[in-house]
């Protein structure tokens, strides 16, 4: 889905500055000793209809990133403002309302259903919550978002131990747009799933997309998964976005050496051996350095096969290179 | 031989596309009532319960009623299990000391139950300082010997009534039950689903009443059951050692406490066994029961 009309251009979220530390208590007083940078100074927007795909490892603090922006967990620092509300701040009394307008699928569709609730009162839940519909206009809801998954009404009366790990995924979609939000975070909703249904789950999320005109942060850990649903993808690093660009621009142009090497790292078959297109892997050495205490300047320059002596000392900020397309990167900046 | 019988159930089940769905819920009655032992605990524990209920038309005696004519008497036709050391007639106190040995087991469960459902809840939902708090507080009351305790609150009381002793029991067993719930809410905290709740904004009522409690359910059920068993023995002992409910009212464990006579205990047996037997038996059944729940609640712990 290409955006080109101002209209759709609006901005539905605007993440500012968001900072997420947890505490490392120690000692046998249980002192904060120091800060677990998860999210350390991330900002972006998410404009209407668009989908935004979060790339990064295990770790780098995707995952809490969307639960801070949906205030699951609380910030440290920084604002999130949706639909032009500032929520960041908002007591958790005062942003139920909100809730109506965001919703969250996770990952693993097993840990994320009661499993002592059946579908039809799993996906009625959100409806009873918001409180707002008589029972039977739940019930047609909940009838008709069933099947907009692809389930049968008749599903209603089952229990998740009765469904494969898609159709529980199927689920949880359900459960997050009954109430028609505007803004879906995606945790991972297929890295669960075999290889063969994640394909099916990403084509109906699209599809729902369209249907309902949702805008989607979508959250992965490899880049083929994120390259099928998004517009623009951003990569993230120890907490912050190394680079964040239009699809197109990201796939065919990577600009930081942590997103060619995620790149190259997905398997290609290549049958023409003789190809010119034949890419080098760019093998990443080394795990990612513990966010409690990051490398000094660029967190990237431990594994960098680029780095140079001004990435320990500098740390590089996200500069606009082309037009939406922005890198972390000192390798494109003046002294 | 059983599982293949399981098998084909499910074989057959999966063939029905019309057949009804069952919760969670649903399954565990369904494997609780295929478990024997359970069942045989149950149908027991129902006699003698109706045992108790029905006292008044099993026996036309009363059982505070002594008749210091006929001390120590041995079965006959009007006493079928002979009198007590005040007259008064053994049979009858049998069946009307099952009530308070039950009521006094059943009351003392709910009691403690309630405590440690809602401090355990409080704990384990809300953590930090509250939690520390009530942890802090079982800590206090395990590290307090029971039976001393028991006996000093009963002591300075003097004059001990159903209700004082199932307080005593209660408040000094609910730890134990605290500690279950709060474990099981720690845990499940921790889970999606529960992110899941709160992102639709539900509110804490709701989380902790649709989500935590009935995922929770199963071992608190089981623990409280086989407490129920414990609380039993706890006012037997303490009635045996004379720090119970006091005479005339019968429980079994004042009953047994005639058999501290050397002359009771040798020549009648009537007097002391069947108090002894109600005791072990309804005990077993109920252990035979919370077995059974444990293994209807939690699949994997099936040994059969």
């Amino acid at each position: 889905m290409t955006l080109t009309t101002k209209d759709e251009q609006e901005i539905l979220v605007d993440v500012k500055n968001i900072k997420k530390y947890f505490p490392i208590k120690g000692g046998v007083l249980k002192r904060t000793i120091g800060h677990l940078k998860a999210v350390d100074d991330v900002s972006f927007t998410i404009r209407k209809g668009e989908t935004l795909g979060i790339v990064g490892e295990s770790g780098s603090g995707k995952s809490t990133l969307g639960r801070v922006i949906l205030r699951l967990l609380e910030p440290t620092d920084g604002q999130v403002i949706f639909n032009d509300v500032d929520i960041s701040y908002l007591s958790q009394r005062k942003i139920r309302p909100q809730r109506e307008d965001m919703q969250i699928i996770f990952q693993d569709p097993f840990a994320s259903l009661n499993s002592k609730m059946s579908v039809g009162q799993l996906v009625e839940e959100p409806l009873i919550v918001q409180g707002k519909m008589s029972k039977e206009e739940r019930k047609k809801r909940v009838i008709e978002i069933i099947e907009k998954v692809g389930l049968r009404a008749d599903d209603r009366q089952k229990y998740p131990h009765e469904f494969s790990g898609g159709q529980r995924q199927r689920i949880s979609i359900a459960r997050a747009l009954v109430i028609h939000p505007k803004f879906v975070i995606c945790d991972e909703p297929v890295s669960a799933l075999d290889v063969s249904i994640q394909a099916q789950v990403l084509n109906l999320m699209k599809d729902l997309q369209d249907d309902l005109g949702l805008t989607y942060l979508f959250i992965a850990h490899d880049l083929s998964v994120v390259k099928h649903i998004s517009d623009r993808v951003a990569v993230m690093y120890l907490g912050r976005f190394v680079e964040i660009a239009p699809k197109q621009a990201l796939y065919t142009n990577a600009l930081h050496p942590y997103t060619q090497a995620l790149l190259s790292s997905i398997p290609v078959i290549d049958l023409n051996e003789e190809s010119n297109h034949k890419q080098r892997k760019i093998a990443l050495t080394g795990d990612l350095p513990s966010p409690a205490n990051p490398p000094s300047g660029c967190t990237f320059r431990t594994r960098c096969p680029q780095a140079h002596d001004r990435c320990a000392i500098e740390r590089p900020e996200l500069i606009e290179l082309e037009t939406d397309h922005f890198v972390a990167c000192h390798l494109y900046s003046e002294e | 031989m059983q599982t293949s019988q399981n098998n084909t159930i499910q074989i057959e089940s999966i063939d029905q596309p019309d057949r009804k769905h069952r919760s969670p819920l649903q399954l565990s009655v369904h494997r609780f009532l295929k478990n024997k032992l359970a069942l045989v605990g149950i149908i027991v524990l129902f006699v003698i319960i109706l045992g108790a209920i029905f006292a008044p038309y099993l026996t036309d005696h009363d059982p505070r009623k002594s008749n210091l004519m006929l001390v120590e008497q041995g079965p006959s036709s009007d006493n079928i299990l002979g009198t007590d050391a005040s007259g008064r007639d053994n049979f009858a106190r049998l069946l009307y000391g099952a009530r308070v040995s039950l009521t006094v087991g059943f009351s003392a469960m709910l009691f403690t139950l309630s405590i440690g459902l809602v401090l355990g809840a409080l704990a384990g939902y809300y953590g930090g300082k509250i939690d520390n708090f009530i942890m802090r507080l079982t800590d206090l009351v395990l590290a307090l010997p029971f039976l001393v305790l028991a006996l000093t609150i009963i002591a300075l009381l003097g004059k001990v009534t159903i209700g004082i002793f199932v307080t005593v029991i209660a408040i000094t067993s609910w730890p134990t039950l605290t500690r279950i719930v709060r474990g099981s809410f720690l845990s499940l905290r921790e889970q999606e689903f529960v992110l899941g709740a709160r992102a639709i904004g539900a509110s804490d009522f709701r989380i902790i009443f649709r989500h935590f409690i009935p995922n929770a359910i199963g071992p608190i059920i089981v623990n409280a059951t086989l407490m129920m068993a414990t609380m039993i023995i706890i006012e037997s002992a303490l009635s045996f050692i004379g720090f119970g409910i006091p005479q005339p009212t019968p429980t079994w464990g004042n009953m047994i406490s005639e058999a501290q006579s050397i002359r009771i205990l040798r020549y009648h047996p009537e007097a002391w066994i069947p108090p002894g037997v109600g005791i072990l038996v309804t005990v077993l059944a109920i252990n035979f029961i919370g077995d059974g729940l444990r293994d209807a609640f939690d699949p994997k712990s099936d040994r059969r």
